[in-house]
């Protein structure tokens, strides 16, 4: 027990300490989304009401693309290189190395959000009502489904072209039933069938119960729930497309 | 968890492999293989480029799918949890993190495997990039990085995929003088290299060509077979007698 802690957490200083090689990535992943709400705040100038309804879901989709990506590559190269076999030599099992990836992408979704959240909130004024930490909440169980989603992909990817690929093909159709562009309700029943089959309709939703004006700190929670549910189902598949013996 | 615990003896084969087949893809990359690896000895797994070394190795090693016959280490399946803690492996291909830095990778491994780094990093001649980026490494360099994760922890079975390759001689040299160290101390060695010359640094010696093992003899019983000090010939006409 002792030493399957040891080996997670080395596992995670690890790969922070492969991020901390590359500030850029990094840089990139904190900025750009500071950016793109800046935008938002720009575009509607004269629409808080149209800020608040679109900024909030953004909050919530950033780590999501974020990790998925990171860990989609990250994986990948660990398949490629060789080092995925070798650490599956060692007394290192499969889930101490997934642990050590989630504590890692954990961490660097936590200050995503905290960073992005601390803007949108303050500065650009976005008006939630219930308790702004919920925000943080929400974005590490996002990030943790990005995780098991990347997981998935980098087992289905030969390279990284490939790899970035998937994203467009798992998260845009997420993004376009999940209550971003058109609320759920008003979609097709077919289409409102099949949001609510999908994780990022429940992110979406605990940021709108976030933003609405009726306090429901209960239905927020809830939908953290889903998406946590989600996210340990996208692992637990992820973690069976990692095996020891490979051909 | 009641079952047995892997034992580390003298008195059972390392390895110990019979009637032992892979199948990779559309190819048939080992055909009914028999040996036995005696513990505490350094082992040359000899043979040319696509005879089936790595594909061996990586049996042993626990992660290769598709292996059939009766293939066991110390007794045991290999790969198991038990075992894996004895086990030092290293690829053909580096299987390092390009970027961190030499220390960072063995730091790391050292961490997993409850090792200390101790005087590894002058032990494979790379004292001086300690600090620097794999990425920035020779390929020589890197399969010395590769080698001195494998070698953490001193493991008492190690399997190295052509470890010497590409090396420039004077340092193939200090290798093997580290290997023969290695197993004096009581680890067992498997090593692999398509250069028949390195039988010369080995104490017993298997004989690959095309899936199949042509002999598993020492050196010195390869040189009176044949009747040359010449490895490559003595190989060649190892084959022409089978
Ligand atoms: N991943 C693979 N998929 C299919 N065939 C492979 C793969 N790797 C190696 N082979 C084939 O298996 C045979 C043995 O390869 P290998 O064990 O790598 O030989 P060696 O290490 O002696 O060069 C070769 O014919 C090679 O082409
Ligand atoms: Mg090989």
């Amino acid at each position: 027990m002792k030493g399957s802690v040891t080996r997670s957490f080395a596992t995670a200083r690890r790969v922070l300490r492969q991020l901390r090689h590359d500030p850029r990535t990094v840089g990139l992943m904190i900025i750009v989304p500071c950016v793109l709400e800046t935008l938002l705040r720009l575009i509607y100038t004269h629409r808080r009401q149209a800020f608040d309804q679109a900024g909030a879901p953004l909050l919530a989709i950033f780590p999501l693309m974020s990790v998925f990506l990171v860990t989609s590559i990250a994986l990948l190269r660990e398949r490629i290189s060789g080092t995925l076999e070798r650490l599956l030599t060692t007394p290192l099992g499969r889930h101490e190395l997934l642990a050590g990836y989630a504590i890692a992408f954990g961490l660097l979704a936590t200050a995503q959000a905290v960073i992005v959240s601390a803007l949108t909130l303050g500065p650009l004024g976005l008006r939630v009502r219930g308790p702004s930490e919920l925000v943080v909440v929400l974005a590490i169980a996002v990030a943790l489904l990005g995780m098991g989603l990347g997981l998935l992909a980098s087992a289905f990817a030969r390279s990284e072209f490939q790899v970035v690929q998937f994203l467009p093909a798992t998260v845009l159709p997420q993004l376009l039933l999940c209550g971003l562009l058109v609320a759920r309700q008003r979609m097709p029943a077919a289409l409102y069938g099949i949001s609510d089959a999908l994780p990022m309709s429940y992110a979406v939703d605990g940021m709108h119960h976030l933003t609405s004006k009726v306090s429901a700190d209960g239905a927020i929670l809830g939908d953290i729930a889903i998406v946590l549910a989600f996210a340990v189902g996208s692992l637990v598949l992820g973690a069976a497309t990692v095996k020891r013996r490979t051909s | 968890m009641s079952e047995p615990e892997p034992k580390w003896t003298v008195a059972v084969p390392a390895v110990s492999a019979r009637d032992v087949s892979v199948r990779r893809g559309e190819i048939q990359a080992l055909r009914h293989v028999s040996f036995e690896v005696p513990p505490g000895r350094l082992t040359g797994l000899l043979g040319p480029s696509g005879s089936g070394k790595s594909t061996l190795i990586r049996a042993i090693a626990g992660v290769q799918a598709a292996v059939e016959g009766r293939l066991t280490v110390l007794g045991f399946e290999p790969g198991r949890a038990g075992l894996r803690r004895w086990l030092g492996y290293m690829a053909q291909s580096s299987s390092v993190y390009e970027d961190l830095t030499v220390l960072e990778n063995l730091r790391y491994f050292a961490e997993i495997r409850g090792a200390q780094l101790g005087g590894l990093l002058e032990r494979v001649g790379l004292r001086e990039q300690t600090h620097q980026l794999v990425r920035r490494l020779s390929g020589g360099q890197r399969a010395r990085v590769s080698l001195a994760i494998a070698l953490l922890g001193s493991p008492r079975l190690l399997l190295l995929d052509e470890p010497t390759v590409g090396l420039d001689p004077l340092l193939r040299r200090e290798l093997w003088r580290l290997f023969g160290e290695l197993a004096g101390e009581g680890a067992t060695l498997l090593i692999s290299s398509h250069v028949m010359e390195e039988a010369r640094h080995c104490e017993d010696l298997l004989l690959l060509r095309d899936g199949r093992l042509l002999a598993q003899l020492t050196p010195d019983e390869l040189v009176a077979q044949t009747s040359t000090t010449d490895m490559d010939e003595a190989f060649v006409r190892l084959i022409e007698r089978a």
